[in-house]
């Protein structure tokens, strides 16, 4: 019954989330609804174990003088100093998030800084990523790269600027005059149909057959073919 | 305000610290970067509290009557049981919330996405063959679906559309990737920008 049990769970609010969807009537109308509240109910539950579980292993390491035990207290003095000043705020101001609460101060200069700098710091490493990437050795290397630099180019003013250099160094052979041309910002009409026409094209086929895996895997699972979730515990 | 100034030099002080990494892996980073995840951790149980828990449980049980107040339990039972992971003999529990989690999302798997998106997206594509850009969109849906279908080897003629798909695929590739770097750039700019304007006020 242990293993018999979350299959028919499954079938059963999997199969009622699909009537629900042919049957807007009640009892079935209002159902979808309150299933994604209680599903957030239970998720919101989930946190706690993920917390119980940072907690632990950093409690652990602390406890054994791990290698880096001293980076677990910055971790937990973070943790628990974030939870004393949301909870502290809530009962100061209604709502943690208020403006002008603690918790929106740590928001402020401390997670928004960090959060910020952290993916600032991609950039860096995107270009190291690109410089393997982008070698033009094969055509489809090729086409990444020529796609990339337009899309780029499109989108600073640097784009602006090279193109009305490109147009003043055409100008100068004689008997052409395309000074007219200059300000068409050429760069930046082919970056948004770059964006807007090939990009989405293939977007939208990657996009389809995603969600065509996504609906053979949800019907493998509704109908017990799949029951990798089943494990652990 | 002295407060604000001295948020602007702890903001500015784990800017500097998480930048570090570009020398090395270095004591300031790993601090930093422990801090984010701490505070990152907490700022998340905070969220979920203020935006889940309270209001779609608490609140509720607090204001509703009769049955919408007493089948809350169900949802409530059903997060506890989630938590008998902590128990090794009952763990087994924590399974009945995870399934209903799935099935739920198994469900919304089908119609949701055949709905939301998979009805749209084809609608989208079915455009009148009137323009090149229509004619570029079709033909690149086309291409790039069958360039992932691999149950079916493509020999002869029908390679060449496969072909096809991996040139519109490559630089779709392209241009996702220098949009995603002008983006970091963007908040590298901004990180900088804040270092020599709102703390050091050189700019």
């Amino acid at each position: 019954m242990r293993n018999q049990l979350p299959l028919i769970i499954v079938f059963a609010t999997g199969l009622l989330v699909i009537v629900t969807f042919f049957i807007p009537h009640e009892p079935f109308g209002s159902l979808e609804q309150r299933f994604l509240v209680w599903y957030s109910i239970v998720a919101g539950f989930t946190m706690l174990l993920g917390l119980d579980s940072l907690v632990r292993y950093h409690l652990i390491k602390i406890r054994d003088r791990r290698s880096g035990w001293g980076y677990s207290l910055v971790l937990l003095s973070g943790l628990f100093v974030t939870l004393i000043l949301g909870f502290y705020s809530w009962a100061r101001y209604q709502s943690p998030f208020k403006l002008g609460s603690p918790f929106m101060y740590l928001y402020s200069y401390v997670i928004i800084p960090l959060q910020a700098t952290m993916f600032a710091l991609l950039a860096f490493f995107i270009a190291s990523a690109a410089y393997r990437a982008f070698r033009a050795r094969t055509t489809a290397a090729t086409l990444l790269l020529v796609s990339a630099v337009l899309v780029m180019l499109g989108r600073v003013p640097l784009g602006g600027w090279l193109w009305q250099k490109i147009v003043s160094l055409i100008d100068l052979l004689p008997g052409t005059n395309l000074s007219g041309l200059k300000g068409l910002e050429v760069f930046a009409r082919i970056s948004d149909w770059i964006m807007d026409v090939p990009q989405t094209a293939a977007k939208r086929g990657i996009y389809i057959g995603i969600v065509l895996g996504g609906i053979a895997m949800s019907l493998r699972i509704i109908l017990g073919i799949e029951r990798s979730y089943t494990s652990g515990s | 305000m002295i407060v604000n100034i001295i948020g602007t030099w702890i903001a500015a002080g784990l800017t500097i610290a998480i930048l570090s990494f570009l020398y090395k892996d270095n004591p300031l980073y790993k601090f930093a970067e422990h801090l984010y995840v701490g505070v990152s951790a907490g700022f998340g149980v905070i969220y979920v509290w203020a935006f889940d828990l309270k209001p779609m449980l608490i609140d509720r049980f607090i204001e509703n009557q009769g049955v919408e107040r007493w089948i809350l339990l169900v949802p409530a039972v059903l997060g506890l049981l989630m938590l008998s992971r902590w128990f090794g003999k009952i763990g087994y529990l924590s399974r009945l919330p995870l399934a209903f989690t799935v099935g739920i999302g198994a469900g919304l798997g089908i119609t949701a996405s055949i709905q939301g998106f998979l009805l749209p997206q084809i609608q989208a594509t079915l455009l009148p063959l009137t323009t090149i850009n229509n004619i570029i969109l079709v033909v690149g849906v086309i291409t790039t679906i069958l360039y992932f279908y691999f149950s079916r080897d493509f020999k002869g003629p029908f390679k060449y559309l496969l072909e096809l798909g991996i040139i519109f695929i490559m630089v779709s590739f392209g241009a996702s990737f220098g949009y995603t770097v002008m983006a970091r750039i963007s908040l590298l700019i901004g990180r900088i920008f804040f270092l020599l304007s709102d703390w050091l006020r050189i700019i």
